[in-house]
């Protein structure tokens, strides 16, 4: 190594990684079970990409008409495409109307009906009575319901006085005998290494959408946690199913909240015809995302996109009262007007299907525990590494996410992490010793970014591997175009080796983080790629043109992938859970996924 | 008389130039603030030329193409791209704003952009938020209530929710706080327009049972009473919010609690 590197070291509890909404609610529910906690976020917490969820967050209240956690379990379920946990979605819809009253409890302004309860809107893929009637489910606070829920536990966690560790840059986890012990980290400010000694590491570092070229995510999420587990030699599972969502702004890739269509938006194509009849006869413009998504595409495909280069379609919210736009849909009114250029009350807005949430992730089992195969038990806990959120794959989403099932997944297993940790930790229990050298890798690494002195800048190697994904990994996928794309992906990885970063200061080097970004978004693009490749089956999300047909018999399983650090993937999987947790409940079999 | 000379190394010298490449469609020149505090060095003012007809539409797709382009030493912060988060606030042609949301266009002239005025920079456009966070913190932004919480949520009318609008959705990026003078000159006493419209915002929550524990600790010569009605707060917040409005009704709550 060129440089030395001093480390200061944290004893805590319970270390959690991420200042998001799940993390967030972790380390809320960990500081009143007693735990002392660090909370470790490479931005300040209400940066965090939570703040941008608009539509609203899912739970059977039953405020707007009748309704009862088993429909919300039902559609999870049908939404998943029979590929979520049917314990991990039980346990999520059942805990969803508590996890939700907490948040208004907690203070956060929801939206009211005339009677003072929470407003709940119509979202995508939500039925009452298993399919047969249109659902009013998701709370919201206007459109801004990511921002209410993040700046709320945030206050939350400021009232607790959790300990902050704001803008420290989390590299690698402290892992000894397959058990996780900790974390290192960086700090942004000055460039220090800090050890975070935990009995619980909570991952909570969010989704990897910047693996896309056009994402309706933050720059901020590039699935470090994710990554760290992958060179952890643990796996990633579900990796192949990237949910697009059907409105985001065509060009700037911002978000119109499907909360859009929600309150009475409809789709058009290059005809003017509101084709989404055709795909979906009942559920119409409110099909579930990965249906609408197929659906513009086809559109646009075969020439009926809108616009000179027929390559959009057009969301009406024109016919809306005015009264209804300003008070339910505030915030993108405005998104429309500044990237799109569009006054909402007189026109269309331009969408494209955007990549917008990542359904695999860190594999746990419903109380958040990081699983892996072991000898036969696909079950098998990874002692100490617990992750929740997007980076999570409990699985509750499966092969594909219902709209504003995230912020429910943010709490209601946030909750569980702080329940589980409590369960497991005895507060103030000694750390045993850290083997020497458990940093030695991480610090190799982050010394070669720091000098890496090649001719490729992170922004060029970032692109192009943006570009390869957006092209060989997006809405349909085929053999050819996925083995193009691994290819691909390859030249792209080894040019890592290429890597130049000019900025040789400690302070504040963004220069370096991005370089360490660059590298955990690569690991994860090869193990989407990868992943899609194998699955050779069509599937909620993963739409194979070469096998249009869901084949229960071979592919009813999670997929699971590990990348190391070559690049070199290695793939496998784990049985889906097809039981509920309780008799409260029915598994809801297999069937066609019609709307 | 007060000294007004700025400390030596505060004074800004001109910088380095970084041409774009010829033949350049829409060329326009952007002024950056550049500090390394490692090279102890004054600040300094580069200047940077993008092709406006190969870079998205704002300031921030500016500097993130001379990011990754042309000089990955430039440091800014950034999150969500699209004016939620709060991370781009910036001095821009001499207003503080997101850089997200600032369109190019709408700058005529060379595209000068500063840090976020009197803080205190860390490096280039990233100032330290210590003491912003600090006072967020210390209005207590949190629910207040003796009653024990209902089984279902606590009722609120449309009304009384609407109440709300206009102040929940600040965004802490402390674009008003920063162009306050009074903030400027008591920064560590008076709690400047972000603060006080957050602690507005509790005040206004029909749910909230606290109003008067919160004045008594609003009511201070200092945390309050410096605002003078300047009104640079409202016009610069980049979400259209009006803190000067909610300060006003603070003051409106504590003469009215003494009727
Ligand atoms: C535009 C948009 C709108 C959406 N709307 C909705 C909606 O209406 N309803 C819904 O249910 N879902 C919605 N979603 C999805 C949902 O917002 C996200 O899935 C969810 O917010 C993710 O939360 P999280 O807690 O997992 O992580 P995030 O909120 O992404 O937070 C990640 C945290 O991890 C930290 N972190 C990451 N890496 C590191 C590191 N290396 N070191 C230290 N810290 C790190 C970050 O600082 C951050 O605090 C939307 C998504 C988008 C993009
Ligand atoms: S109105 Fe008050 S808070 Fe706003 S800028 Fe003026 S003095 Fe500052
Ligand atoms: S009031 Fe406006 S300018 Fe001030 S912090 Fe909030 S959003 Fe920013
Ligand atoms: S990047 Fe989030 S407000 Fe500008």
């Amino acid at each position: 190594m060129a440089e030395t590197y001093p480390i200061t070291d944290h004893h805590f509890d319970c270390v959690v990684v991420g200042a998001g909404g799940s993390g967030l609610r972790a380390a809320v529910g960990m500081v009143e079970a007693g735990l002392r906690v660090a909370c470790v976020s490479k931005v300040y917490p209400t940066r965090s990409h939570t703040v941008a969820a608009q539509g609203g967050i899912n739970a059977a209240l039953g405020n707007m008409n009748e309704d009862d956690w088993r429909y919300h379990m039902y559609d999870t379920v049908k939404g998943s495409d029979w590929l979520g946990d049917q314990d991990a979605i039980e346990y999520m819809t059942k805990n969803a109307p508590a996890a939700v009253l907490e948040l208004e409890h907690y203070g956060a302004p929801f939206s009211r009906t005339p009677e003072g309860k929470i407003y709940q809107r119509a979202f995508g893929g939500q039925s009452t009575n298993y399919g047969k009637g249109q659902a009013y489910r998701t709370c919201c606070a206007a459109d801004r319901t990511g921002h209410v829920l993040l700046h709320t536990l945030f206050q939350q966690a400021l009232r607790h006085k959790v300990q902050f560790f704001n803008e420290f840059y989390a590299l690698d986890l402290l892992m000894e005998d397959g058990a996780c012990l900790g974390v290192l980290a960086l700090r942004i400010e000055d460039g220090s290494l800090h050890r975070f000694r935990a009995h619980v590491t909570c991952l909570a570092t969010g989704g990897y959408g910047r693996v896309y070229f056009s994402a309706t995510s933050a720059h901020t999420c590039t699935g470090d946690g994710n990554a760290m587990v992958l060179r952890a030699g643990l796996p990633l599972q579900d990796m192949e199913f990237v949910q697009f969502h059907p409105s985001g702004i065509y060009g700037a890739g911002c978000l119109i909240t499907e909360g859009a269509r929600g309150e009475g938006g409809y789709l058009t194509n290059g005809d003017g015809e509101r084709f989404m009849e055709r795909y979906a006869p009942t559920a119409k413009d409110l099909a579930s995302r990965d249906v609408v998504s197929r659906a513009m595409t086809i559109e646009i495909n075969e020439g009926r996109g809108c616009g000179p280069q027929k390559d959009y379609i057009e969301l009406h919210l024109e016919h809306l009262d005015p009264k209804l736009l300003h008070e339910r849909l505030p915030g993108i009114s405005e998104t429309a007007r500044i990237f799109a250029g569009v006054d909402v009350t007189k026109q269309p807005i331009p969408v494209v299907p955007t990549c917008h949430y990542n359904m695999g992730g860190i594999p746990t089992n419903y109380r958040t525990e990081v699983v892996r195969p072991v000898d036969g038990d696909p079950d098998a806990v990874v002692h100490g590494l617990m992750a929740v959120g997007e980076a999570a794959c409990a699985s509750v989403h499966g092969a594909n996410r219902l709209g504003a099932n995230s912020l429910t997944d943010l709490v209601v297993f946030g909750r569980a992490a702080a329940h589980r940790a409590a369960e497991l930790v005895q507060p103030g229990a000694p750390h045993k010793p850290l083997p020497s050298g458990a940093c030695e890798r991480a610090l190799d690494r982050l010394d070669k970014v720091r000098h890496a002195s090649g001719d490729l800048r992170t922004g060029e190697i970032r692109l192009a591997m943006q570009r390869t994904m957006q092209r060989h990994a997006s809405v349909f996928r085929d053999g050819p175009l996925l083995d193009e794309g691994c290819r691909r992906l390859d030249e792209v990885a080894a040019s890592l080796d290429h890597l130049r970063v000019e900025d040789r200061s400690r302070i504040w080097n963004s220069d370096v983080i991005e370089a360490l970004e660059l590298q955990n978004l690569m690991l994860q693009a090869i193990a989407t790629m990868r992943s899609a490749a194998f699955r050779t089956e069509s599937r909620g999300a993963h739409a194979r043109e070469d096998f249009p047909e869901r084949d229960d018999a071979n592919w009813m399983k999670h997929t699971l992938c590990w990348v190391d650090d070559r690049h070199r993937a290695q793939l496998g999987d784990r049985p889906v859970h097809s039981y509920t947790l309780t008799n409260e409940v029915q598994p809801v079999p297999p069937q066609k996924r019609v709307y | 008389m007060a000294e007004f000379r700025l400390p030596a190394n505060s004074r800004v010298k001109p910088g380095r130039s970084h041409p774009g490449k010829p033949g350049a469609a829409k060329p326009r020149r952007f002024q950056i603030y550049r500090y390394d505090p490692e090279a102890g060095d004054n600040p300094r003012l580069d200047t940077y030329e993008v092709d406006l007809a190969d870079c998205g539409p704002m300031v921030l797709d500016a500097l993130i193409k001379i990011k990754s382009e042309a000089d990955s030493t430039l440091t800014f912060r950034r999150s969500c791209r699209e004016g939620i988060c709060g991370s781009c606030a910036m001095n821009i042609d001499g207003h503080n704003t997101l850089a997200c949301t600032k369109a190019i266009e709408d700058v005529t002239g060379d595209v000068k952009i500063y840090p976020l005025p009197h803080m205190s920079v860390v490096r280039d456009l990233v100032v330290d938020f210590s003491m912003f966070w600090a006072q967020y913190e210390s209005i207590e932004p949190w629910l207040k209530t003796h009653t024990p919480a209902p089984e279902r949520e606590r009722p609120q009318s449309v009304e009384e929710r609407a109440k709300l609008d206009g102040l929940y959705e600040c965004i802490l990026c402390a674009c008003c706080s920063t162009s306050c003078p009074s903030y400027w000159w008591n920064g560590d006493r008076y709690l400047g327009p972000a603060a006080l419209l957050q602690a507005y915002r509790w005040l206004a929550d029909s749910r909230d049972e606290a109003a008067g524990e919160r004045l008594d600790e609003l009511e201070d010569p200092f945390k309050l009473y410096r605002c003078h009605t300047i009104m640079n707060c409202t016009q610069t917040c980049p979400k259209g919010l009006n803190p000067a409005k909610a300060i006003a009704e603070i003051k409106k709550l504590v003469v009215e609690r003494k009727l």
